[in-house]
């Protein structure tokens, strides 16, 4: 029934901008998400990760361009009931016990799955009868996630659940998530800062610079898109002649070593030059050491194989 | 019944130790036909790594012949790596584990020990032994 929609993807946004009064926090974000996709959500603070995340859960409506949630706006009631958001703050009702709080769920969610939300507090052991008030952050957290695994979205839009989290039970809530994506090809945007938690787990991923999207598209493609390279540094310093026809994201030299993450023209090659595959962290950790860097957008249905804005 | 263990810092891919970590069930007879892997869900619940993962590795093992999806049953084991010889109650792993002792007895250490087989392997077999197998058959051991 939902599959033609699907087709159109889980979140698709076009020129789409966000003016706070204090000035634009997303200008001109163009973006698609497959449906079913585990999607990393990256990028400093005041990026327009939030911002991004609030428009897709059509609590705030944006100043400019269009955003689709499984095709249709986010307000719209046949989106809204597809989509779970669990916002930074986890705004909860602190006199509520957790059952009464899975109860509220439960009255307000047509397709609740009561068995599902329960074994999310239970694998993070929270009491059910404990108020909510009385809980740690981390617990809040997962109660706010036991929440949304309940409403059976198609979409969970996840603000930092992880920030406040412990090691096991950051773990536990992963596999949690992951659990729910295997069984019912949920998709889940995820936001963090946690560059070393995304790897294993996120397929797609998003980078935010400044309200803008620097990286987008499948994890593997904007892997197997760059390299490291590391070799002598041009004498007297600066960038060897070589690097010129690559794109090159960051330079860094030490010594007479050059290290270079570049998106390759072609094979790359140099005087002593190792070339090898970055990790999924090396990437995100130059782009967000490079914040000028030309943005590598993978991920538009159209120009998927090619390279947009380099 | 298997379980994965996943190392993210091991600088090998993730579906790659799902994949030989399998083949390593297999060899040791852990694993046989018949037996069914662990579904993706139950894989991802308990390691927290990406469902498509699991599904990318099972196809591996699928291309290989080791496995086959039985639609709505699961993933069944087609086929054992097992040799007579390297079973877990063989003869060879017996004497092997008697020389073991004997190494540990003459004062050398587990490096030692990987250093030398290692070289002999590469002297009988002829071709370089790979690292990061020996290093799974190794942690495969001792559990």
């Amino acid at each position: 029934m939902t599959d033609e929609i699907d087709a159109a993807g889980a979140l698709e946004a076009s020129g789409l901008g966000m003016k706070y009064r204090r000035g634009w926090a997303l200008r001109d974000v163009a973006c698609h998400l497959p449906a079913g996709r585990i999607c990393a959500l990256v990028g400093p603070n005041g990026s327009g990760k939030s911002t991004l995340l609030s428009l897709a859960a059509g609590l705030l409506t944006p100043t400019t361009g269009t955003l689709r949630v499984f095709g249709r706006p986010p307000a719209a009631p046949a989106a809204r009931e597809r989509v779970a958001f669990v916002a930074q703050d986890k705004p909860l009702y602190p006199r509520f016990s957790v059952a009464d709080t899975l109860r509220l769920g439960r009255e307000l969610n047509p397709r609740w799955d009561q068995k599902a939300a329960e074994r999310v507090v239970e694998e993070a052991e929270v009491p059910l009868s404990a108020r909510v008030g009385s809980l740690s952050g981390g617990q809040r957290t997962c109660v706010a996630l036991a929440l949304a695994l309940g409403k059976r979205a198609d979409l969970l839009l996840l603000d930092e659940p992880m920030s406040d989290q412990d090691p096991l039970r950051r773990h536990r809530m992963m596999g949690v998530l992951m659990a729910e994506a295997a069984e019912r090809g949920t998709g889940v945007v995820i936001s963090t800062h946690v560059l070393a938690e995304l790897d294993g787990v996120c397929d797609h991923l998003l980078l935010m610079g400044g309200g803008r999207i620097r990286l987008a598209g499948g994890t593997d493609e904007i892997q197997a898109a760059h390299r490291v390279i590391t070799g002598p540094s041009a004498t007297g310093g600066g960038t060897p002649a070589a690097l010129a026809r690559h794109t090159v994201v960051e330079t860094r030299t030490t010594g007479r070593q050059l290290t270079a993450l570049i998106r390759p023209e072609g094979t790359p090659a140099g005087d002593g030059w190792i070339v090898t595959e970055p990790s999924l962290e090396e990437v995100l950790l130059g782009y967000l050491r490079a914040p000028d860097a030309p943005p590598l957008l993978a991920d538009d249905p159209r120009t998927a194989d090619t390279e947009v804005g380099a | 019944m298997v379980e994965y263990r996943i190392d993210r810092r091991s600088g090998i891919a993730t579906y790659l130790q799902i994949v030989q970590q399998t083949k390593q069930a297999l060899r040791l007879g852990l694993l046989q036909p018949g037996d069914r892997l662990p579904t993706a869900r139950e894989v991802v619940a308990a390691t927290a790594i990406n469902p498509n993962t699991v599904l990318k590795a099972y196809r591996e093992l699928e291309r290989e012949g080791l496995v086959e999806p039985r639609p709505g049953l699961g993933t069944f084991v087609r086929r054992s790596l097992a040799r007579p010889g390297a079973a877990a109650d063989s003869p060879l792993r017996a004497e092997l584990a008697d020389w073991t002792d004997r190494a540990r007895a003459a004062g050398l250490d587990r490096e030692d020990v990987t250093a030398l087989v290692a070289s002999v392997l590469e002297e009988r077999f002829g071709e370089t032994a790979t690292l990061s197998e020996s290093g799974h058959e190794e942690d495969g051991e001792n559990r």
